[in-house]
């Protein structure tokens, strides 16, 4: 019966969301208020129905109700509570049940803030979410119905995917989605700019808010995923460029631009047009990433159900989405009018820097990711695009966008002084030849980009830590007058220094891999491994049986000038249902680097391969991810965004008087 | 002139969905390991028996439906594919060709003592050549060969229930026939 309300209540969704992309579109055209004021209502109508829909759904997941097939093919009532709940968005149906339900959550979301939005604006965006609605529910609802009933219930399900049992996924899922759908307001705030023909500052501060906040989510949701293919997979890789991962990578990069850009149409009113056109290819990639993964067009370990009819009607949205609002965005945005003139060495100057840089780098994994796809689909042999194209094209494109992070914030608007910029920014350059230095020093000879990477980390957050020194005017007022200036602040500046201190730790921690020691060996039973001043024994191996594997669980004692330090676990898990192999890695996880342990496949003769390494600084990539997250939420947080019009002009008064 | 600069979106979009398109073409799965000896002739191979008696070659088996199934006593996977393999050799009585891949004779001959032995004849691969000949990418492997001496299918990993009656017992019926 619950089951059924659900499915019902998703077909009235669809009902809603067809009243919600039409009426406010045709109201907003003929400025008439009562058919405006259908969009709020229906919004909030939809958050329900859709909630309900997913609530059902929850509901089946947690009381085993094996009547329904989507809990059969992904549930056990061997589960704990966590993984019965995961469990209904690690399968296809129902993650795209959670898509919809995020939409629905971000429409609502919009049309409870939006009270000081314009009315024909408020309504053509609740209107384009409206739309976007409608497609997923069709799809949901045709091709991918997670309510769908066996009159033959079996005694118990097949189970979750066992590599996807773990807190770390569990999460991972909602934060991606939050990113990827939260960047459909931004979407339709571009397509309801499109068809009113203007864009101002007005709208880029209301755009912004929401786009940081999407970026938020998308940042945390990326870190889980890569954390979780670290300490699951087994091969001591945080990021293995698989296309999955890169659908979730290339939105990230368009929206850093995007939030990026959007502060320039906001302070100086230029760069209308681009900002447009960046938050529709923002979410655009989003939608990309959800097709190449539920299509299964492209080879990836994120294998989920493959079926040629879903990718078809992805393909269609995609074209009616993405081909509808850039053909929008062709026929209208040659009207838009310009802003502000400024120099190229100026704020705005390393902001489409910025922008230049970061759309590079999407374009550069967007081709790297398809280019099998355009291969094969002409006919031409089957490969795989690995990480040494990424790392030969992305890497030297994020050398300047480390250079342009320190130095832009540093720059005036309008026209800048490059020199006075070089000058303020002596501390961090000394801290970079610093760090360059000492490094060297410790390896000798040993591997100068990621030298130069670390010494480039050093400069951007030294020329972050400046850039706040520089506002409270440290050292150059008395220390009460800058705990004055620090205190008034706007929090914007400070989310600004946190990302962009994030990012260069973030980047320490991807440069400290060149650094890492890997040892992959057969080691027989009491024989040791060395690696990074630490002693590994293979004490010995247990084939344990599990409830639904069978494992072979190694006892490694790990010893560093004979002390016993730690005693790790390492398996290897076979899962019978599945047909697939997990390993549970060791790792001791410090703040200066990581001891890993994988166990690999015995050779028969009483050994075993031990894949062990040394990472230094790999855990500040996921610091830094967090960090930068963070930034963005403190930027949230900004009263400019909280307040009316009338206050917020004060608000930028103050902000300006900071600055 | 400007106004085309902006019609450059959409149709680089389109351009992308065409290929989109054409990647969703029906009977196209990207997650198969093609193998590079699919329909043509097995590697020569020369393999002393398990059980003793003659050796094991690509010549012994001409002129019949073969399975070859590549197995090692420290594979866990192979304890998994165990029992189907134990179901084919006494239900259906085929005549599995066991290749013991990188494994003593003594682990080997202890293993399919304690768990009953499904093969007519093993093979001993000792140091992997024919398992490289084959380009075994992990065992379990399972090959088909039909009775002019020809590779047809490869299923890498265990044999499950599943595929056994879907694939590998389908196929076999057609290879008898002709």
């Amino acid at each position: 019966m619950i089951i059924e309300l659900g499915h019902f209540a998703l077909i009235l969704a669809l009902a809603v969301a067809l009243v919600q992309s039409v009426v406010p579109v045709i109201g907003a055209a003929r400025h008439d208020h009562a058919w405006m004021a259908v969009a709020r209502p229906a919004a909030l109508a939809q958050f329900l129905l859709v909630g309900l829909a997913m609530a059902a759904l929850t509901f089946a997941y947690v009381t085993s109700d094996f009547t329904v097939i989507n809990v059969i093919q992904n549930s056990h009532t061997d589960k704990p509570l966590l993984y019965k709940v995961s469990g209904v968005w690690g399968n296809h149906e129902g993650s795209m049940l959670l898509w919809v339900f995020i939409l629905a959550l971000c429409s609502a979301a919009v049309a409870i803030f939006s009270g000081n939005l314009p009315r024909e604006l408020r309504a053509r965006v609740l209107a384009v979410q409206g739309m976007i609605s409608v497609g997923f529910l069709l799809f949901i609802l045709f091709t991918s119905n997670p309510f769908l009933r066996t009159a033959n219930p079996p005694m118990n399900g097949h189970g979750l995917n066992p590599v996807l049992q773990d807190p770390g996924l569990a999460f991972h899922p909602p934060f991606l989605y939050l990113g990827y759908v939260g960047f459909s307001v931004s979407f339709a705030f571009a397509v309801a700019a499109l068809i009113e023909g203007r864009v101002d500052a007005a709208w880029a501060r209301w755009v912004r808010p929401w786009a940081l906040a999407s970026w938020c989510a998308l940042t945390v949701g990326i870190a889980l995923g890569s954390w979780w293919a670290y300490y699951t997979l087994g091969w001591g890789g945080w990021w293995f460029w698989d296309p999955v991962e890169n659908a979730s990578f290339m939105p990230w990069l368009v929206g850093t631009a995007l939030i990026h850009s959007a502060i320039v149409v906001e302070k100086r009113d230029t760069l209308k047009s681009w900002t447009i056109l960046l938050a529709i290819i923002t979410f655009s990639l989003s939608l990309v990433g959800t097709f190449l993964v539920r299509s299964g067009v492209l080879t990836s370990v994120h294998a989920f159900a493959v079926d040629p009819a879903r990718g078809t009607f992805i393909l269609l949205l995609l074209l009616v989405a993405i081909g509808g609002s850039l053909s929008l965005y062709a026929a209208r945005a040659p009207a838009l009018q310009s802003g502000g003139v400024f120099a190229p060495i100026s704020r705005e100057g390393a902001l489409v820097l910025n922008n230049v840089l970061l759309t590079s780098a999407a374009a550069t994994v967007f081709l790297g990711t398809l280019y099998p796809l355009f291969l094969d689909a002409v006919g031409g042999p089957k490969i795989t695009v690995g990480p040494p194209y990424f790392d030969t094209t992305f890497g030297p494109i994020m050398v300047p966008v480390l250079i342009a992070v320190a130095g832009g914030p540093l720059l005036a608007w309008k026209r800048g002084d490059l020199l006075g910029a070089m000058q303020r920014l002596w501390i961090a350059f000394a801290a970079a030849l610093l760090v360059g230095l000492g490094c060297l020093y410790a390896t000798y000879g040993g591997p100068v980009l990621a030298v130069l990477g670390l010494a480039l980390a050093a400069f951007t957050a030294m020329g972050a830590v400046v850039e706040w020194t520089d506002r409270v005017k440290l050292f150059r007022i008395p220390l009460g007058e800058s705990a004055r200036r620090a205190l008034h602040l706007p929090r914007s500046a400070y989310g600004m220094t946190l990302a962009h201190i994030g990012l260069a730790v973030s980047a320490a921690g991807i440069a400290a891999a060149a650094f890492s020691v890997e040892r992959i060996e057969v080691v027989k039973l009491g024989a040791t491994l060395d690696i990074g001043g630490y002693t590994m024994r293979l004490a010995k191996v247990d084939e344990i049986p599990g409830p639904n594997f069978v494992a072979e669980d190694a006892t490694v004692e790990v010893t560093r000038n004979g002390a016993l330090v730690w005693v790790a676990h390492p398996q290897r898990r076979f899962f019978e249902v599945q047909q697939q192999t997990t390993s549970l890695t060791a790792i001791r996880s410090g703040v200066f680097a990581d001891l890993y342990i994988a166990v690999g496949e015995s050779d028969g003769q009483g050994g075993w391969t031990i894949r062990a390494y040394h990472k230094p600084l790999i855990s500040w990539i996921w610091l830094g991810a967090l960090i930068m997250a963070g930034g963005g939420i403190v930027s949230l947080s900004d009263r400019r965004w909280r307040i009316g019009a009338a206050a917020r002009q004060r608000g930028a008064a103050v902000a300006q008087a900071a600055e | 002139m400007r106004k085309t600069l902006y019609l450059l979106p959409v149709l680089l979009f389109l351009v992308i969905a065409g290929y989109f398109a054409l990647g969703l073409q029906p009977g196209r799965d990207p997650h198969e390991l093609p193998s590079a000896l699919i329909d043509k002739p097995l590697p020569d191979f020369d393999l002393p028996a398990l059980a003793g008696g003659p050796n094991i070659s690509n010549a012994s088996l001409k002129g019949q439906v073969a399975v070859i199934n590549f197995f090692a006593s420290w594979c866990v996977p192979c304890k998994i594919e165990h029992p189907v393999l134990m179901r084919l050799a006494t239900k259906e009585k085929l005549p599995l060709i066991g290749i013991a891949y990188k494994d003593a004779v003594e682990d080997s001959q202890r293993e399919l003592a304690k768990g009953g032995d499904p093969y007519v004849r093993i093979g001993v691969d000792r140091k992997g050549a024919a398992g490289f000949d084959f380009g075994v990418y992990g065992v379990p492997e399972t090959y088909v060969v039909d009775k002019s001496g020809h590779i047809r299918k490869r299923f890498v990993g265990p044999l499950n229930a599943d595929t056994v009656e879907k694939e590998l017992l389908p196929l076999l019926r057609e290879l008898n026939r002709s």
